[in-house]
């Protein structure tokens, strides 16, 4: 079911109680760029229920099958690991990333989660100034709608190109 | 698993003109415990590296054998700059060459993998076999009896240009060189042993990516030698407490001193009666991971090495983290520009937990590597750097000025000195 802007998602598979607008979902999305784009880092795993899976990939990787991509997080445990890394231990040059956002197309999924692909680009600024296309790809995501609003149960970050500019220490 | 198959038509074809020595060009008279640093941004010792080593007597990694498993299957790739096809034909004989019509020098395979009879050059319609020999070409006698290829074209004179091959341990090395040693003889005893350690059973690959490293090829060559600066530069272990310092471990050059192995044995706390039983069994280290099951990890081998850095060169690096096996291959693209290529393996045979394993700790290393992302930016501020002064030079004597193995300590750049005694000689800057 693709929804529009203003449609409410209900069809049975979600108690009356959580008909959830598209806009809840975009809003979501949106606000999920706008923490990594600001540095907000620490609020990254806030995103996710405690057991979620975080996972970055490639379109390579997808096609033939491969478990491994280029970053597998299972668990919040494993993502705030990720954190204090890059806050403590990981060495690598300032930047800030820019996520560009494509409207998402949202469908009911298994278990009374939403899948949700949603495109997106990113533009990442080197301290140096320099600013150039960091990644693009699709976000394939399961959302549960918790009574604290919205969580992902699951995001797969599905890049388009296997090859990553120098690094990657930011989640995407 | 080790088969040798040998293109004897392999042709020096692709070799440019043997050019005169950089005339103003020396080695400082220190040797190997000095690099002048025009050696990562002059254009002119690039273009020789890529006549010299790349094709040169030097056997490069071309891919796995894994990944033409089957007849007709198509892998391209890289050796240098060079862009190459390896094939395996319908006799289950693997080929190299480059990939280059012998018509016009359009590319003939444009995928990454492919499953084909044959290989078709879509510019003219050229088609080889997959051993590379020509086996037609369109509108050869004309059209309506006009036109065509001279009476005189013998189509067994115009073929795809081969490479010399050999498989070891399921990965495929070629080489441009009619003067290029034996592969094992290449490799030497301990590099060749060790190999067999990580890759003389079934592979499968795990997952596959790339990195691209603002950087001359050559400082990737050293960083992946240079055991001085694993500990303070990756800091993700000591800062999660995790207790690697104390483990034993050395490194072992090979008899010529161009490859390495660097190598560290895990401290001994799992030497208990119930771990030994297990066979396979999550050893949790006392850190402060939130996550810990990313060091879940099983003794598999009986020598008690968990880490390992093993190098080939010039451009291939074999690597084992707990139990994350990896291949990893660079390659150049211009002076300051490098593609490093990471490929994840197992085993054909591993169970679905040890799968399980592997894949956790592939997020120590790789481009987002916990313990390794360092190394995407380290040597690109050596290129920033030193690129402004080409008379400069780096000073490389960290565990005496010897190029020798140490099986004590990895406090050393002896691997560093190795590969430098070997590009020396290679590109005759020894002399």
């Amino acid at each position: 079911m693709r929804t529009g802007h203003s449609t409410v998602i209900n069809d049975g598979s979600l108690p009356a109680s959580q008909k959830i607008p598209a806009a809840t979902i975009q809003s979501f999305l949106q606000d999920y760029c706008h923490t990594l784009d600001d540095g907000e880092i620490d609020n990254w795993v806030g995103f996710f229920k405690e057991d979620a899976t975080y996972q970055i990939t490639t379109r390579e990787n997808r096609v033939k099958g491969y478990p491994i991509g280029i970053v597998l997080c299972e668990g919040r445990g494993m993502m705030n690991d990720r954190i204090k890394a890059l806050k403590n231990a990981n060495i690598f040059e300032s930047h800030t990333y820019c996520h560009i956002l494509g409207y998402p197309s949202i469908q009911s999924g298994d278990k009374g989660l939403l899948a949700v692909r949603t495109n997106f680009v990113v533009y990442r600024t080197m301290y140096t100034g320099e600013a150039e296309l960091f990644a693009s790809g699709k976000y394939l995501d399961l959302i549960a709608l918790d009574n604290d609003g919205p969580r992902f149960a699951e995001r797969l970050v599905v890049l388009d190109s296997r090859r990553i500019d120098t690094l990657l220490v930011y989640p995407l | 698993m080790e088969t040798a198959i040998s293109c004897t038509q392999a042709s020096p074809g692709a070799i440019a003109q043997e050019r005169p020595p950089l005339e103003d060009f020396a080695w400082p008279e220190e040797g190997v415990t000095r690099v002048p640093f025009r050696v990562f941004s002059d254009p002119a010792i690039y273009a020789l590296e890529q006549e010299k080593i790349f094709r040169g007597p030097v056997w490069h990694y071309l891919c796995l054998e894994t990944e033409v498993a089957h007849k007709g299957d198509i892998r391209t790739t890289w050796l240098g700059e060079t862009p190459i096809i390896v094939t395996r034909d319908d006799n289950g004989e693997i080929h190299a060459m480059i990939n280059r019509c012998a018509h016009k020098g359009a590319l003939v395979c444009l995928k990454d993998h492919d499953n084909q009879r044959s290989l078709t050059c879509v510019y003219h319609a050229w088609n080889y076999g997959l051993d590379g020999k020509l086996k037609g070409l369109a509108f050869r006698k004309g059209v309506h009896g006009k036109g065509g290829m001279p009476e005189d074209f013998d189509v067994q004179k115009h073929r795809l240009e081969p490479l010399r091959v050999e498989v070891f341990c399921g990965i495929v090395f070629g080489t441009y060189s009619p003067d290029t040693a034996p592969l094992q003889e290449f490799l030497g005893e301990p590099i060749s042993r060790f190999i067999k350690r990580h890759m003389d059973q079934p592979l499968k690959i795990l997952g596959v990516h790339s990195q691209t490293l603002h950087n001359n090829w050559k400082l990737y060559a050293e960083n992946v030698r240079d055991s001085y600066h694993a500990t303070l530069l990756h800091t993700f272990y000591t800062t999660f407490k995790v207790n690697r310092l104390d483990m034993d471990g050395g490194i072992v050059l090979s008899e010529k001193k161009w490859h390495h192995i660097s190598y560290t044995k895990r401290a001994t706390l799992q030497a208990d009666q119930e771990y030994q039983k297990a066979g396979v069994h999550s050893a949790k280290y006392e850190s402060n991971l939130e996550g810990p099951e990313l060091l879940g990890a099983w003794d598999a081998f009986e020598d008690r090495i968990t880490h390992s850095i093993q190098t080939i060169f010039p451009s291939l690096v074999i690597q084992l983290t707990l139990n994350s096996l990896a291949v990893r291959f660079f390659v150049p693209r211009g002076v300051d520009k490098t593609e490093l290529f990471w490929v994840f393996l197992g085993y054909e045979n591993d169970t679905p937990e040890q799968e399980k394993m592997r894949v956790m700790q592939s997020n120590l290393t790789g481009a987002a590597g916990l313990v390794a992302l360092e190394d995407g930016c380290i040597n690109s501020f050596v290129q920033r750097a030193t690129a402004s002064s080409p008379d400069r030079q780096a000073f490389i004597e960290m565990g005496g000025r010897q190029t020798e193995s140490n099986e004590s300590s990895r406090a050393t750049e002896a691997a560093v000195r190795g590969f430098w005694h070997g590009y020396r000689q290679i590109m005759g800057f020894d002399k």
